[in-house]
């Protein structure tokens, strides 16, 4: 596997990781797609490392049935306006897997044919699966130690 | 009373310019079908637009039972999340309770004992089980076959009491942990097992005949629901849809997990890649999945249960009774959980549905910072645009009942 857009490779547990240039992401997915054989994309992630940077990282899948290979490609993004071009064009399974990760972590993907929520309703407010999204949500107050205390001065 | 002709109101309306409709332009009629209609299993909307009786495009709309269970998991401890990973499916939940044990304790590099996995494996066959006939019973009384249902749920009960006996739960067994099993398998499992397992296979039969003899059954299921082997792989669709297209692909075959390389089973595929095919396909998996039980009941090796992993593993009652580390140990798994060294992993395993995989990150605490879960039905239902397109809405609920999802499962 020899592509410009792969920066690093790292070998842990038996499984390939690659860290690519999400600049060209797609380029190097329509790449592993038809060169290298790994015809399913298996799952689209992401991951919030709050409060580091590079903030998200977006995480392939990928599956070759003819090779019985796993690969993962790792995308660094920072935390301001995370923004990545969309896999749609190399597999149509991306749709589904990308507007899951905009629901949740509010990454855009640029090329995306329809990026609205999915699994939260459409005029949701936040990123559920956020760092620093609190885990009861931002709807519903629940009293805190410091507001107990306060409340008991 | 006698209505005056010139007076009525109707009669001096004038008639409304007659639109000459063009073919090219057909009228569609836009149709809700969901979130309450009980041919979709569970919360799903999709949205049809109908030329007549001819579906021309289906839009699904997901997220009614979205719960929120990856975010529930990073507030959890290691071992706290196998609960809810029953909850993700409730019809396939040992196969999810195994797909997070096997990721943590690939992060965790502890060997788990033979009797151990060879009991995992029979567990989650059983569940495979659990799930085929549960989509048999309702699929066939989607389409019209009520009797198969009741057939279907006399066995299901069967497999239930086994999974009660086992870990004294029927559904959200919890069963399977990391570092082993919740519970030492029961005194006299290999009756209760051996019995189901031996008058099994004829049951399987008893199916085959009730609905292969029905040819309302037949006519409703075969050449309908095609869809097309490239869609399916571009799609994400994984497992039994796959191999009724006659792709010979079953993870526990490729990549064997839990000593699944020892067991001699065979994966069934059909070519005709409708509605009967993957009904055959799933009547085949029973017949195999029946097989390997068998096997275990058979071969069951002796020996521990649990992982020899003390940081892990509770210990032994006697022990923390007697011993001071053993009761150091236990304080300390109960009250912060074990630690996972840092670090990610990908594992899959072959549901009842395809392909579930769990993505794991650990950052060396006693919580897990980031589990998720690819899971077969959603994958498997982002091909129903296309599954649908330009069928008849009277075949629409076979399609949709021989991709068998679980809507838990897609919204997570």
């Amino acid at each position: 596997m020899n592509h410009s857009a792969i920066l690093e490779t790292h070998d842990a547990l038996n499984e390939r990781t690659l860290i690519a240039d999400p600049a060209r992401i797609a380029d190097l997915c329509a790449y592993l797609k038809h060169d290298e054989k790994f015809v399913r994309l298996s799952a689209v992630t992401a991951v919030d490392l709050h409060p580091a940077e590079p903030r998200f990282e977006v995480i392939y899948h990928l599956h070759s049935l003819d090779k019985n290979e796993r690969l993962r490609l790792k995308c660094r993004l920072s935390g301001g306006d995370p923004e990545i071009d969309s896999v749609y064009s190399v597999w149509r399974a991306a749709d589904w897997y990308e507007r899951e990760v905009f629901d949740m972590f509010g990454i855009k993907f640029r090329n995306h044919p329809n990026l609205v929520r999915i699994l939260m309703p459409v005029d949701w407010e936040g990123y559920p699966l956020r760092k620093d999204y609190p885990v009861h949500g931002y709807k519903y107050s629940y009293p805190t130690e410091q507001t107990i205390e306060q409340s008991t001065e | 009373m006698k209505r005056v002709l010139d007076d009525d109101p109707v009669a001096t309306i004038p008639a409304p310019a007659v639109v000459p409709e063009t073919p090219a332009s057909p009228r569609l009629m836009t149709l809700n079908m969901g979130p309450q209609h009980p041919s979709t299993h569970g919360v799903l909307r999709i949205m049809l637009e109908l030329e007549g009786e001819t579906i021309r495009k289906a839009v699904p709309d997901i997220g009614f039972l979205h719960t929120g269970i990856e975010k529930e998991c990073e507030q959890k401890h290691w071992q706290q999340v196998v609960t809810l990973t029953d909850r993700v499916d409730y019809l396939a939940n040992l196969s999810n309770n195994l797909v997070y044990a096997l990721a943590v304790e690939k992060l965790l590099q502890i060997e788990i004992p033979a009797r151990a996995q060879w009991t995992r494996v029979m567990m989650a066959e059983l569940s495979r089980l659990n799930s085929h006939l549960v989509w048999l019973g309702t699929h066939a009384l989607d389409i019209g076959a009520m009797s198969v249902f009741f057939y279907c749920f006399r066995e299901r009960e069967d497999v239930l009491r086994i999974f009660e006996m086992f870990s004294g739960q029927r559904m959200m067994t919890s069963y399977i942990r990391v570092g082993g099993l919740a519970l030492e398998p029961p005194r006299g499992w290999e009756k209760r097992v051996g019995a189901f397992i031996r008058g099994f296979p004829s049951k399987v039969d008893e199916y085959e005949e009730l609905l292969d003899s029905n040819p309302i059954w037949t006519r409703r299921t075969q050449g309908v629901g095609f869809i097309s082997l490239e869609d399916m792989l571009d799609l994400g669709v994984t497992g039994p849809m796959l191999r009724g297209a006659g792709l010979k692909w079953d993870i526990r075959k490729s990549e064997p997990y839990s000593s699944y390389d020892q067991f001699d089973f065979e994966v069934p595929t059909r070519t005709e890649n409708d509605v009967y095919a993957r009904y055959r396909v799933r009547l085949s998996e029973m017949r195999q999945s029946a097989r390997i039980i068998t096997q275990a009941l058979e071969g069951m090796p002796e020996g521990a249960w649990q992982a020899d992993a003390p940081h892990v593993v509770l210990p032994d009652r006697e022990k923390m009774k007697t011993q001071m580390e053993a009761l150091i140990y236990h304080f300390k798994i109960v009250t912060e959980g074990f630690r996972v060294p840092a670090g990610e992993v990908y594992q899959c395993v072959e549901a009842p549905r395809g392909e579930i995989g769990y993505y794991i990150v650990s950052d060396g605490t006693s919580k897990p910072y980031r589990v998720h879960m690819r899971t077969p039905s959603f994958g498997n239902l982002q091909s129903l645009g296309v599954l649908l397109k330009d069928t008849l809405i009277a075949d629409s609920i076979a399609a949709l009942g021989s991709m068998d999802f679980v809507l838990g499962d897609t919204d997570r």
